[in-house]
C-alpha cells in the first residue's frame, strides 16, 4: 500500500464533488492564504511593497499552474503573456484611460487573445519542441520591445503612466495601500476562476489529457482545442498579472517580457507545488521573501542561496511545499509497520 | 440509455500500421447493425492494430472505414468517437488521478448513457466510486473502461481482450452486461479475443486474421464446427501459455 502514486490521491474524494467551499473545519484552511495577506497588511505596513509583489507573483503562478501543472503544456515562454498586460496596461493608461479597471480588463483580454492565437499555433506540438516554441514566442515578443522604442519605451522601459483612481476613489500613491487591495482582490477573483476550472469536467479533462492525450481522444475529447482555451485562460491571467505589475510600479521595464521572468514562475511553481493552486502562494512567497531577506543579508550570495533551496526543494520535496503536510502524515505510518 | 437504431461497420481494403510499417495487409470486414465481430488469432498478427485504426491512431495507408455507411477515415479521433464508436482499449488505461466517477464524467456527451445507467450494469462501481482510478481491481477498471465507453453514447463498440487477466467470476459478470449492452441497446460490437470459446458464445460472426491478412471468416457456428481451425489457434493458445 506504499504505492508513492497511489498515496497522493488518498483521502481526496473526487475533485468535482468539492465544488463549493462550504464552511465545514475542514474546508476554513481555504481562508487561511486570505487571512494571512490581510494580517499582515496591518502588521507590517512598512512592507506593503514586498506583499504586493507577491501577491502579483502568486496570481501569476496560478496561471503557470494552469498551464504547466494541470494541462502539462511545458512552457518557459509566459513572460510573454506577463509583458502583453504590463506593457497594455502602462500603454492605456498613456493613451487611453488612466482608469485602472478598463485598463486591467484590457490587458487581460489582450494577453488572453494571445494566449489563443499562439497556442492554436504551437499545441499540435508537445514536449521539447513545445518548450522552445514557447521560448521562441517569448523573445521575439521582447525583441520587438526593445526595437519599437516609440512605443515601449524600449530599453529604458515605459515612462509616464497616469493612473486614475481606483473605482474613483482610491489613489494609486507611494504607500501602495491600493496597489495592495486591487492586487488582492483581482488574485481572490481569478483564484476562484481557476478554483473552479480545476475541479470542473472541462478541469478534469484537462487532468485527463495530460495524462493521456490520445486516451481522452479515444473518448470523444478535441484535445487541440480543450488546450488551447487553457492555455488562453491561464495567458489571461498572467496578463492580469502583468497589468498588476505596472499598476504598482507606475513603470515597465523590458524585465516583464525576459526569459528569466518566465523561469522565476516556473521555480515558483515547483517550489510550492503543481496542481494545487495553493502551492503558488507558498512558491512566491517564499520565493521573494528569501531573495529579499539574502539580497539584505548576503548582497553577493542572494542567487546561490535561491539556487541551493531550488535544489533542496526538487530532492526532497518531489511536489514542492504543498506536500510537506502529506510526508508528515506518511511518516508515522511507516514506524508503526 | 440510448434507444437509438443500430448501426453497423465496414472495413474494406485496409492497409495500415506504424509509419512505413504494414500491419494490415488488404483487411475487409463488415459488421451489420446489431451484430457482433469476434476477430480471432495469434498474437502480433494485427488484431489490435485493427481497432486502433478504426480509431485513427495508426498510419492508413489505403481503404476506408464506414460507420453506417459514411467514410470517417479521414476524421480526427474525437469525431469518430462522436460519430458513435466506442473504443475499450486492451490496458483500459483508467486516468489514475481521476475518481471513478470522474473517469465517466470526462467522457460523457449528450446521448450517451447516464453515469446512474453504468452504475445500474454495473453496481460495483456505485459503491467504488469515490475512489481514485488506480485504486481500482483489474475487474473494477475494465467495467470502468466499458462504462467510459459507453457513456460516450456508441453505437458501435471496440473490445480489445476485454477479459484478459481477469478472474473467472469476473470474466462471466462483465460478458452477461455486455451481452445486455447489446441486446438492450443494440450496440454493434467487434471483440478482439484470444479465448475461442468465450468468442464463439458472444459472438454471432468472426473473422480470423493472420499476418495482418483475414484467413478465415464466417459465422461462430460455423468456426465451432470446424475443428483445424479451432486446433490451429488452441494450438497458439498452448504456446503462449508455455
Amino acid at each position: 500500500m506504499n504505492d508513492p502514486v497511489n498515496s497522493n490521491f488518498e483521502n481526496r474524494g473526487p475533485a468535482m464533488a468539492n465544488m463549493n467551499i462550504s464552511m465545514s473545519p475542514k474546508s476554513l484552511g481555504h481562508l487561511v492564504p486570505w487571512a494571512v495577506a490581510i494580517a499582515f497588511f496591518f502588521l507590517f505596513p512598512e512592507r506593503l511593497g514586498q506583499w504586493t509583489e507577491i501577491l502579483i507573483w502568486v496570481l501569476f503562478t496560478i496561471s503557470m499552474d494552469l498551464a504547466l501543472g494541470y494541462a502539462g503544456i511545458v512552457t518557459l515562454g509566459h513572460a510573454a503573456f506577463f509583458g502583453i498586460g504590463a506593457y497594455t496596461a502602462g500603454l492605456m493608461s498613456i493613451h487611453v484611460t488612466g482608469d485602472p479597471i478598463i485598463g486591467m480588463v484590457a490587458a487581460t483580454v489582450l494577453a488572453g487573445i494571445a494566449g489563443l492565437i499562439t497556442g492554436m499555433l504551437i499545441l499540435h506540438t508537445t514536449g521539447v519542441t513545445l518548450l522552445m516554441l514557447t521560448l521562441a514566442i517569448a523573445a521575439m515578443l521582447e525583441n520587438w520591445a526593445n526595437r519599437a522604442t516609440k512605443i515601449t519605451g524600449g530599453d529604458d522601459g515605459l515612462q509616464g503612466m497616469e493612473l486614475g483612481n481606483l473605482f474613483g476613489i482610491f489613489e494609486f500613491n507611494f504607500f501602495g495601500v491600493t496597489a495592495f487591495w486591487y492586487a488582492l482582490g483581482v488574485l481572490f477573483i481569478w483564484f476562484l476562476i481557476a478554483y473552479r476550472i480545476v475541479r470542473s469536467p472541462f478541469g478534469r479533462s484537462i487532468d485527463g489529457i495530460r495524462q493521456n492525450a490520445n486516451r481522452m481522444r479515444a473518448i470523444g475529447t478535441p484535445v487541440w482545442w480543450r488546450l488551447v482555451v487553457m492555455y488562453g485562460v491561464s495567458a489571461a491571467m498572467a496578463g492580469s498579472a502583468g497589468a498588476l505589475t505596472s499598476y504598482k510600479t507606475e513603470f515597465v521595464g523590458l524585465t516583464v517580457l525576459q526569459l528569466l521572468t518566465s523561469g522565476i514562475v516556473a521555480v515558483m511553481l515547483i517550489l510550492g507545488g503543481q496542481k494545487t493552486i495553493y502551492g503558488a502562494f507558498f512558491g512566491a512567497a517564499i520565493y521573494i521573501m528569501v531573495r529579499d531577506t539574502a539580497a539584505e543579508t548576503y548582497p553577493f550570495l542572494s542567487e546561490a542561496i535561491i539556487g541551493i533551496m531550488l535544489i533542496l526543494v526538487v530532492l526532497f520535496l518531489e511536489d514542492g511545499v504543498m506536500s510537506v503536510p502529506k510526508i508528515l502524515r506518511r511518516r508515522p505510518k511507516k514506524a508503526a509497520e | 440509455m440510448t434507444g437509438a437504431t443500430s448501426i453497423g461497420l465496414s472495413v474494406e481494403n485496409l492497409f495500415a500500421g506504424y509509419g512505413e510499417t504494414v500491419v494490415l495487409d488488404d483487411v475487409s470486414l463488415d459488421v451489420p447493425a446489431g451484430g457482433t465481430l469476434a476477430v480471432l488469432g495469434r498474437n502480433g498478427v494485427g488484431k489490435t492494430t485493427l481497432l486502433t485504426t478504426i480509431m485513427g491512431f495508426t498510419t492508413r495507408h489505403n481503404g476506408s472505414v464506414k460507420l453506417d455507411g459514411r467514410a470517417i477515415e479521414n476524421d480526427p479521433t474525437h469525431k469518430r468517437v462522436l460519430a458513435g464508436i466506442g473504443y475499450v482499449p486492451q490496458e483500459r488505461e483508467i486516468f489514475p488521478s481521476l475518481s471513478a466517477e470522474e473517469n465517466l464524467l470526462v467522457a460523457l456527451r449528450p446521448g450517451g448513457w447516464s453515469v446512474e445507467a453504468v452504475y445500474e450494469l454495473f453496481p460495483r462501481l456505485a459503491e467504488r466510486r469515490r475512489n481514485a482510478g488506480n485504486k481500482l481491481s483489474g475487474g473494477e477498471q475494465q467495467m470502468l473502461a466499458v462504462g467510459r465507453a459507453l457513456v460516450g453514447g456508441p453505437q458501435v463498440l471496440l473490445l480489445d481482450e476485454p477479459m484478459e487477466g481477469l478472474a473467472p467470476v469476473v470474466v462471466e459478470a462483465l460478458f452477461d452486461a455486455l451481452a445486455k449492452v447489446r441486446d438492450e441497446s443494440g450496440v454493434t460490437m467487434i471483440l478482439v479475443e484470444q479465448h475461442i470459446d468465450l468468442a464463439i458464445e458472444f459472438a454471432t460472426d468472426a473473422i480470423v486474421l493472420d499476418r495482418g491478412k483475414v484467413v478465415w471468416r464466417g459465422t461462430t457456428e460455423e468456426l465451432g464446427a470446424d475443428e483445424a481451425m479451432q486446433a490451429s489457434l488452441l494450438g497458439v493458445g498452448v504456446e503462449d501459455g508455455g
